[in-house]
């Protein structure tokens, strides 16, 4: 009863801890001067229209979402397909691949960020939207292979198999079985992977030429700190907008009764793979 | 047994000729998945890096800055010799580390009580709350910790109330370390309630069946199983922090350099690419051998 | 975790993986690799674009401007006319050095930029790699107003042939709190001066350097330093040391304008190394502040708009140099920023501007005031007196990242 109410308090103090921070940039959306300094020296809605006025920030926003979707598109088919054929084939070099494809995100954003810098600049390619959906995709289908392998392990093969036995071809199980055990696995990979993509600044500072994506964007309002308002004004519209979808997907994958039922399940199937 | 009707009226289509080919040649299915993200991965990503790799074997004319193909160890000896890079790369390791162990202590009680106390809707406004930070720019946030530190900040300013004497907080890494283990908390706390969700009810049944208490149970059969989780957060927080320039750019003071600001400055201002390389691949090879101890760990499967 | 019979199979994958890479990476080419910027240059030889040939007439405008520029060089206030006038839709990108000036600048602009406003200290790094071409002054009406020491200066004019023109100049100043300082100290010395340890900050800049010497210079005269951009091995190693002293006192290296302004203003630092910039947003947002120029004096900045060798809107680009340099965009983006413009008729309209803005930023001052100011620009190894023993950039910026901000 006592480790109930430990565990409480030490959730609500993370969950402090997490949120201090966003309250204080939400509240400097309004801070009358560009500097920010404590406590809060004046309030101001002036930086919303600005900022909405602002065709750098709108262009900037613009590109984030395109690159965005266009790199967790491509996550959704490469990391899906790579997952699929990691858990069900045994083929040559299969440890290799597993491990290989970690590599983008367990390797620091300097490397893979400078490696495709070269890489572009050796093959004479210029950097533009592409290079940056190339790098942003690189580390989104780790995401999406992560989390639809995960899924496909706690889910029973003889679904398929039953699928199969009772007539139905390849792509008639997979679009009516499989599919849908994935799809919450493939929408919290997609989201997942869309979040880190939107926030990325390392790797995009090395695969981007005269463009600009709201990280960049937000990395270069910092250097005269004349634009803090105008950066606190984006964040606090994106936290706003982000609840919506986050909760819709916490919504599908969570359910912790159920997956515990069927962890135990999922695990004495996995003895008989 | 099945039933006739089933086996003979199902359609009998290109499509399906299609699917019985491929069913029966499961090695073209497996070709057919594999070669896309798999050519991605080698022809772009580890061609990348092998060029990398190979630059950090080469050295610039320090007269023309131009890259001369010439073999040789020279980057690597400065990095090793030199006793600042010899501190940055320790200061790097060493508060990567520390930014790890405390996330996973942060992040063990709050993921257990959201993976098996919490209700429905209550997980839900927690997964919610771990996942919108991430989504708040990295730079605003950090600025946030700025004016939490700044001699005239919040923190202050509060212990001013409560009596207490100002801290020296700000730029210091004391201060980073703060700031690291802020921004990576969430990628610890997922993947270690993923661990503990998928825990089933019956082991901890049985371990209070057996007579083990409370603190038994956790020791031996949660932290155990939880275990994959704490490693798979950890190559999160472990690669974040090491190959980060940025926090130490805005929240470092004198003597805070870590890797990725040698590498950025001699990639982006210097133009000494092979020592940049060179520096970078220090990382690279510490997650290497971290990424091969964590999958003996199991970490893997609980990404 | 299963355990296949595989674990066999993973060495020859590994091994057949990185067969492949290094494959792949031999047969790309040989010879070395174009790297623009020629720090170490020697000064000796022809710029590698000396002969390009700058156009007689300016045509019409590609619609498009792609600017490398220092953040508040490129604000609304004066590009917008410039974007109504010409049609040419102006986007910056922007950069916090010189070294990164002239990194983005590799390969000429990279078919990407056509403009970058480099300080002195990168500009001649551009010319010598090939990264700028000739720029022909007559087509540029205001280029006869400029102070004679900025029209052909030698860090963007060689051999009569101007690779830029000059945009604006300015001071690097000591910056402090009165509140602290109520009388403004005399002497560089307070920068070193343990007694205000931890409430001191500098830039992070390896030029930083030469105000290392350039105090030195004063205060160390045996040591023979003349120029602050040209040290020797034994005087950059003196410079060195002074900074090494000074580590401990340091607050910050601020790399940012804004991160200087931070500091001051939330009380992180009261004395510190600046420029106008930081010291105008801080008066204008209610911070006590003020800044002067010691008696050893202060090394500077004079900034060129250069062109880059593969701009792809050439037109625009002269468009833009025509306007920037007249009297009315130079005396908003002057007092905007808090630098010292080069068209001399810009001291009139700046006073309209803002009253006394003309006397403040020393738009009106005499020759010798500019002349007592040590300008950016890039150290190499000749040493002007025949010598070539004189340490080039790439020394000062491995001794500064090595041994004084570590």
């Amino acid at each position: 009863m006592w480790t109930r109410l430990a565990l409480r308090i030490w959730t609500a103090l993370v969950l402090a801890f997490l949120f201090a921070p966003i309250l204080i940039i939400m509240l400097y959306a309004f801070n009358t001067s560009t500097i920010q300094s404590w406590p809060l020296p004046g309030f101001t809605f002036k930086w919303f229209p600005e900022t909405w006025n602002d065709p750098e920030v709108r262009d900037a926003l613009l590109l984030s979402i395109k690159a965005g979707l266009i790199a967790t598109a491509i996550a959704l088919v490469l990391g899906s397909a790579a997952s699929f054929a990691v858990h069900r084939f045994r083929f040559f070099g299969r440890e290799v691949v597993s491990f290989v494809v970690v590599l983008p995100l367990a390797l620091p954003g300097i490397i893979t960020g400078m490696a495709l810098n070269s890489f572009f600049n050796f093959n004479g390619i210029n950097l533009s939207l592409w290079t940056i959906v190339v790098g942003h995709a690189t580390f989104c289908i780790v995401i999406v292979y992560n989390n639809v392998i995960a899924r496909l392990r706690r889910t029973s093969s003889s679904l398929i198999e039953a699928s199969m036995d009772l007539g139905a071809h390849g792509w008639t199980t997979f679009r009516t079985v499989t599919f849908p055990l994935l799809s919450t696995a493939l929408v919290a990979g997609a989201l997942l992977a869309f979040a880190l993509s939107f926030d990325e600044v390392i790797v995009t500072t090395f695969t981007s030429g005269a463009q600009n994506t709201l990280p960049l964007w937000i990395f270069g309002a910092i250097r005269l700190g004349q634009r803090l308002p105008e950066v606190n004004v984006v964040v606090f519209f994106v936290v706003l907008f982000t609840v919506i979808p986050v909760t819709i997907a916490a919504r599908l994958t969570g359910g912790g009764g159920v997956t515990r039922a069927s962890a135990a399940a999922g695990q004495v199937a996995q003895k008989d793979e | 047994m099945a039933s006739g009707t089933i086996q003979t009226s199902a359609p009998r289509g290109a499509g399906a000729r299609i699917s019985a080919a491929l069913w029966r040649r499961p090695w073209v299915r497996a070709a057919l998945l594999l070669t896309p993200p798999l050519a991605w991965f080698v022809f772009i990503y580890l061609a990348s890096l092998g060029i990398l790799l190979i630059t950090a074997f080469w050295r610039i004319n320090s007269f023309t800055t131009n890259i001369e193909r010439v073999w040789n160890l020279g980057n690597f000896r400065t990095l090793l010799e030199n006793a600042t890079y010899r501190a940055i790369m320790l200061r790097t390791i060493g508060i990567a580390a520390l930014v790890t162990v405390t996330d996973a202590v942060l992040a063990l009680p709050f993921a257990y009580y959201m993976a098996r106390v919490a209700s429905r809707r209550a997980q839900t406004a927690l997964f919610v709350g771990v996942l919108v930070p991430l989504w708040a720019s990295y730079i605003a946030r950090v600025y946030a910790w700025l004016l939490i530190f700044t001699h005239d900040g919040v923190l202050n300013w509060g212990l001013d109330k409560i009596g207490l004497g100002p801290v020296t907080l700000a730029y210091t890494n004391t201060a980073m370390w703060i700031v690291f283990s802020y921004l990576w908390l969430p990628f610890m706390i997922l993947p270690v309630y993923a661990a503990l969700e998928r825990i089933p009810d019956s082991y901890l049944e049985a371990s209070a069946d057996l007579g083990a208490r409370g603190g038994r149970t956790v020791a031996k059969v949660i932290l155990p199983l939880a275990l994959p989780g704490i490693v798979a957060g950890s190559i999160f927080t472990f690669s974040l922090t090491l190959g980060d320039f940025i926090t130490p750019f805005l929240v470092g003071g004198t003597g805070s350099s870590f890797i990725g600001n040698v590498v950025y400055e001699n990639v982006g201002v210097a133009g000494n690419i092979p020592f940049a390389a060179a520096f970078a691949i220090v990382p690279v090879v510490i997650m290497g051998l971290y990424l091969l101890g964590a999958r003996r760990l199991g970490a893997f499967e609980a990404m | 975790m299963t355990r296949t019979g595989m674990g066999a199979g993973r060495w020859p994958a590994l091994a057949a993986l990185g067969a492949a890479l290094i494959l792949l990476t031999a047969a790309c080419g040989g010879g070395t690799e174009g790297n623009g910027g020629g720090g170490g240059g020697g000064g000796a030889g022809q710029p590698p674009t000396a002969n390009m040939a700058p156009p007689t007439s300016v045509g019409a405008g590609e619609g498009k401007l792609a600017l490398i520029a220092w953040e508040g060089y490129v604000q609304p206030l004066w590009t917008k006319t410039f974007e109504t006038k010409t049609g040419c839709d102006v986007s910056a990108k922007y950069a916090g050095s010189s070294d990164e000036m002239v990194t983005l600048m590799a390969d000429g602009g990279g078919g990407q930029y056509d403009m970058v406003s480099a300080s002195g200290d990168a500009s001649l790094r551009l010319i010598y790699g090939g990264d700028v071409r000739p720029v022909n002054v007559d087509l540029i009406p205001d280029w006869k107003n400029f102070i004679p020491q900025l029209q052909s200066p030698p860090h963007n004019t060689i051999d009569g042939k101007h690779y830029g023109i000059s945009l604006q100049w300015g001071p690097n100043t000591l910056m402090y709190n009165p509140q602290d300082f109520p009388t403004a100290p005399d002497s560089w010395s307070v920068i070193y001066d343990p007694k205000y340890k931890g409430k001191i900050t500098v830039p992070d800049n390896p030029i930083q350097i030469a105000d290392a010497a350039l105090y030195l210079k004063a205060t160390k005269p045996e040591l023979g330093i003349t120029d602050v951009y040209e040290l020797t091995r034994p005087q950059l190693d003196a410079a060195v040391a002074l900074l090494r002293q000074q580590q401990p006192l340091i607050r910050k290296y601020w790399g940012l304008a804004s991160q200087e302004i931070s500091m001051f203003k939330n009380g992180d630092a009261i004395i510190g190394a600046s420029w106008p910039y930081q010291e105008s947003i801080l008066r204008s947002n209610g911070v006590p502040i003020a800044s002067t120029i010691p008696k050893e004096g202060a090394t500077g900045w004079a900034d060129t708009w250069m062109m880059a060798t593969n701009a792809p809107h050439p037109n625009c680009a002269y468009l833009w140099m025509q306007y920037i340099s007249t009297a009315k965009a130079q005396a908003l983006q002057a007092t905007w920023y808090g630098e010292t413009p080069a068209n001399t008729k810009a001291c009139p309209i700046m006073d309209q501007l803002d009253k006394g803005s003309c006397a403040v930023y020393h738009a009106n001052a005499p020759a010798s005031y500019f002349d007592s100011i040590s300008f950016w620009k890039t150290p190499i190894a000749d040493c002007g007196n025949g010598e070539t023993n004189c340490m080039p950039y790439s020394e000062w910026q491995q001794a500064w990242t090595t041994e004084v901000t570590g």
